[in-house]
């Protein structure tokens, strides 16, 4: 049984109500930040518990604060990164959901120990009732003196407001993210500057992930020594997985780093194994945006290791043998699904979700989509999988935001480990709507 | 100040130069293109990533490369940085792709369309892009919209390029013209259909690389290449009055401002000159504006001033 960190109250009941949180032990990193700890320590904390940003991209979160610009008179801004829309990942929903006073003291530590007087959760569109959840929890916050001005006798002044987007799965993007709160069209900026320089009107901010925030409390409680000691090497503390596709029991799990992709995906107490008992195909470790890994590489790196949740190992072999853990939404694929129609469901998604802000992603994610939909369909030609690995090639790193590489990505790992499924497809047009490929033979290495 | 070598060509520059200026300040055909920068806007560029350039060395201080292509036009130069643009393999491999992206939306019909001859993805196009398309699907269309009595907008040949969304910005004091929608189902639209009030508003027609955004008082009136650009002032209280006019003959077919050779304008002119001053007496012809050699326009189109002593033959 694995530490639970985040989820670990989860089961409580009314732990979204600040009585029981409180009695629960809620608050209790605040109180203790505030009286006994400055701003730089808490930031020492967290740099210690080697935490590292849960949104997607693995960027250490104490690493991260400590480039935040301190110019005398300009205000600091903490975000918080609720703009979770990424295809197979539902943690953070589930968290703010369940216990929406976790974030709000996560997001009153890092505050506190940024600097910043207001800060902002910027909520997808979407999830209007967990927004309803958060505003009576900070409402709560508010009338018991954990919010507002000078907070519990510190002298320490938060503000914190509640933000909801309109909709649109590029405003999980930092720079986006702060134009759409800024009441803009939600495009990427250009980077340099960084938001720690010039984010939110021009000024030094923060952007983090929900997850990322969480996880402080328990850092400020334990000590980042102590957070440290869970995980393996670089990749430290608890992560939440939300597994979802074929398995027996989808959900979210909170997981130790370092537990292996085996335990996780057969073992009773995370996913169960596949459904009805069928052989695994394929796996999508971290979210639609990250490299699909056939079965053979699933559990096992190409080197025969032993493939273990976490950020190093799932990254194993970069991008020709491996993936990236991502946000953490496992996707599984059993052997009943098309490989080339879930790269086309994935484009579809980067296709209606590019900003079209610049040209390679505006018209590539386009026409890679259309370009699938033919092959699914059995239109395709022989030359159109060499297209479509050149479109996904030109996009990939042109693009002035990641969404240009995350849609890229998952085209390109299922043409390198599936391309005879792409192949079958175009060559038995009639086959290929009747019935699936099924398991992709594991290539044979020359010695 | 920083020195920065570009295709093996060193300059010295001022702080917080970009790349892209660097480049221009070299001159030649060492000079990124550049669809959507503007270098007379306060903010453009970055968006159509034409301009792409591959650094080979950040600075003196940090000689690592940049892992990825940068956009030259919203990149500052650093001392002893080395960038590689017409030298890099990479660099014209993305650009050929990016001039492909940009096309396979574009309608290609330039034998009806009055930016022919003066068009920056034309050239872009004969430049960096393949001779066939690759692409057979279905190119997105749309319905022509007037902005105002005297400006056409042809969505269907736009590339999203946020030229005209900056300069509208720049002239008016509110969000007048922007962008709809998203991903290739962006339109550019002043939220319904419109007119920019704004006595500068003209100046889209003059900033829009394509043919997307054009002038009514022109449209389908003649080909450019057919009229001789003339350098000509008027007095005018609201812009400087400094212009080209488009003859034909003795009649003015259209008036412009003053493009330098990146397709920039020098001064921004007014509505009243673009659009209704068709009237030869209301112009002092400077003489003929200078055409570059490969252009088309420079077609029948004599360099000659009238003070220049012709000598009669026979």
């Amino acid at each position: 049984m694995g530490r639970k960190i985040l989820l670990e109250k989860i089961n409580v009941e009314n732990i979204h109500t600040y009585d029981v949180y409180r009695k629960e032990g809620g608050y209790e990193a605040v109180e203790k930040a505030l009286k006994k700890m400055t701003p730089d320590e808490v930031v020492e904390e967290v740099k210690k518990s080697g935490l590292r940003g849960r949104g997607g991209a693995g960027f250490p979160a104490g690493m991260k604060w400590s480039f935040i610009a301190k110019p005398e008179g300009v205000p600091r801004y903490l975000l918080c990164n609720a703009d979770e829309s990424e295809p197979g990942t539902f943690k953070d929903r589930y968290l703010m959901e369940k216990n929406p006073h976790l974030l709000i003291e996560g997001m009153i530590l890092s505050s506190y120990a940024l600097g910043c007087n207001t800060s902002y959760i910027y909520i997808r569109g979407e999830f209007m009732w967990i927004l309803r959840i958060l505003e009576k929890a900070i409402a709560e916050a508010y009338t018991n003196g954990w919010l507002g001005k000078n907070i519990k006798g510190s002298g320490y002044n938060l503000d914190l407001y509640v933000t909801p987007g309109a909709g649109a799965y590029i405003c999980g993007e930092e720079t986006a993210l702060i134009e759409s709160l800024e009441g803009k069209r939600g495009n990427p900026r250009m980077k340099p500057p960084f938001p720690a320089i010039k984010g939110l009107w021009q000024c030094p901010s923060v952007v983090n992930n929900v997850e990322t925030l969480a996880s402080v409390v328990s850092i400020v409680n334990n000590g980042g020594d102590e957070y440290a000691k869970i995980g393996i090497g670089r990749s430290t503390g608890t992560k939440l997985i939300s597994a979802c596709g074929n398995i027996s029991k989808p959900g979210v799990y909170e997981i130790e780093l370092g537990l292996s992709v085996e335990e996780f995906l057969y073992s009773d107490e995370y996913c169960g194994g596949i459904k009805d008992g069928k052989r695994l195909k394929a796996c999508v470790p971290g979210g639609s945006s990250v490299p699909i890994l056939p079965h053979y590489l699933v559990t096992k790196t190409s080197a025969g290791e032993q493939r273990l949740m976490s950020y190093e190992s799932l990254a194993d072999g970069g991008f020709a043998t491996g993936s990236m853990l991502g946000s953490g939404g496992f996707i599984v694929f059993d052997e009943d699904q098309c490989i080339v129609r879930n790269t086309w469901n994935f484009t579809r998604f980067y296709h209606h979700e590019s900003c079209g802000q610049c040209s390679p992603c505006r018209e590539g994610t386009g026409w890679m989509e259309k370009v699938l939909h033919r092959i699914e369909n059995g239109h395709g030609h022989k030359h159109d999988i060499d297209l479509l690995w050149d479109v996904q090639r030109k996009i990939e790193g042109n693009t002035i935001c990641p969404l240009g590489d995350a849609a890229a990505w998952p085209v390109a790992a299922a043409i390198r480990h599936f391309r005879e499924e792409f192949e079958w497809h175009i060559n038995e047009p009639v086959k290929c709507l009747e019935k699936n490929y099924g398991l992709v033979k594991e290539p044979v290495l020359a010695i | 100040m920083p020195k920065v070598t570009i295709d093996g060509h060193t300059i010295e520059v001022a702080e917080g130069t970009t790349i892209l200026n660097a480049a221009r300040q070299i001159g030649g055909d060492l000079v990124p293109p550049a669809m959507c920068y503007y270098s007379k806007l306060d903010v453009s560029g970055g968006k159509c990533r034409t301009c792409l350039v591959e650094v080979t060395k950040g600075s003196e201080k940090d000689p690592r490369p940049m892992p990825k292509l940068v956009a030259s036009c919203s990149t500052p130069v650093m001392d002893g940085m080395e960038v590689g643009n017409k030298s890099s393999a990479k660099v014209m491999d993305a650009r050929k792709g990016v001039v492909e992206f940009l096309l396979i939306n574009h309608p290609l019909d330039c034998p009806i369309c009055d930016q022919a001859g003066e068009c920056d993805l034309q050239n872009l196009s004969y430049e960096h892009g393949a001779s066939g398309s690759r692409y057979e699907e279905d190119k997105r269309t749309f319905e022509k919209i007037d902005i105002g009595p005297n400006i056409q907008l042809h969505m269907t040949r736009c590339i999203l390029c946020y030229r005209c969304v900056n300069t509208v910005d720049q002239i008016t004091d509110s969000r007048v013209h922007g962008v709809l929608n998203r991903g290739d189902h962006s339109e550019i639209g002043t939220y319904i259909h419109n007119s920019i009030e704004n006595d500068f508003s003209g100046n889209v027609i003059d900033v829009c690389p394509v043919g997307a955004l054009t002038d009514k008082t022109f449209r389908f009136k003649s080909r450019v290449w057919f009229l001789n650009p003339m350098n000509a002032h008027c007095k005018c209280d609201k812009c400087s009055g400094e212009a080209v006019v488009w003859m034909f003959g003795d009649e003015i077919y259209r008036v412009t401002g003053r493009k330098d050779q990146y397709g920039e304008v020098k001064d921004f002119i007014c509505n009243t000159c673009r659009f209704d001053s068709k009237d030869l007496a209301k112009w002092t012809i400077e003489g003929p504006r200078h055409i570059e050699r490969g252009s088309i326009i420079g077609q029948g189109h004599y360099e000659l001033k009238p003070e220049d002593n012709i000598k009669e033959i026979g």
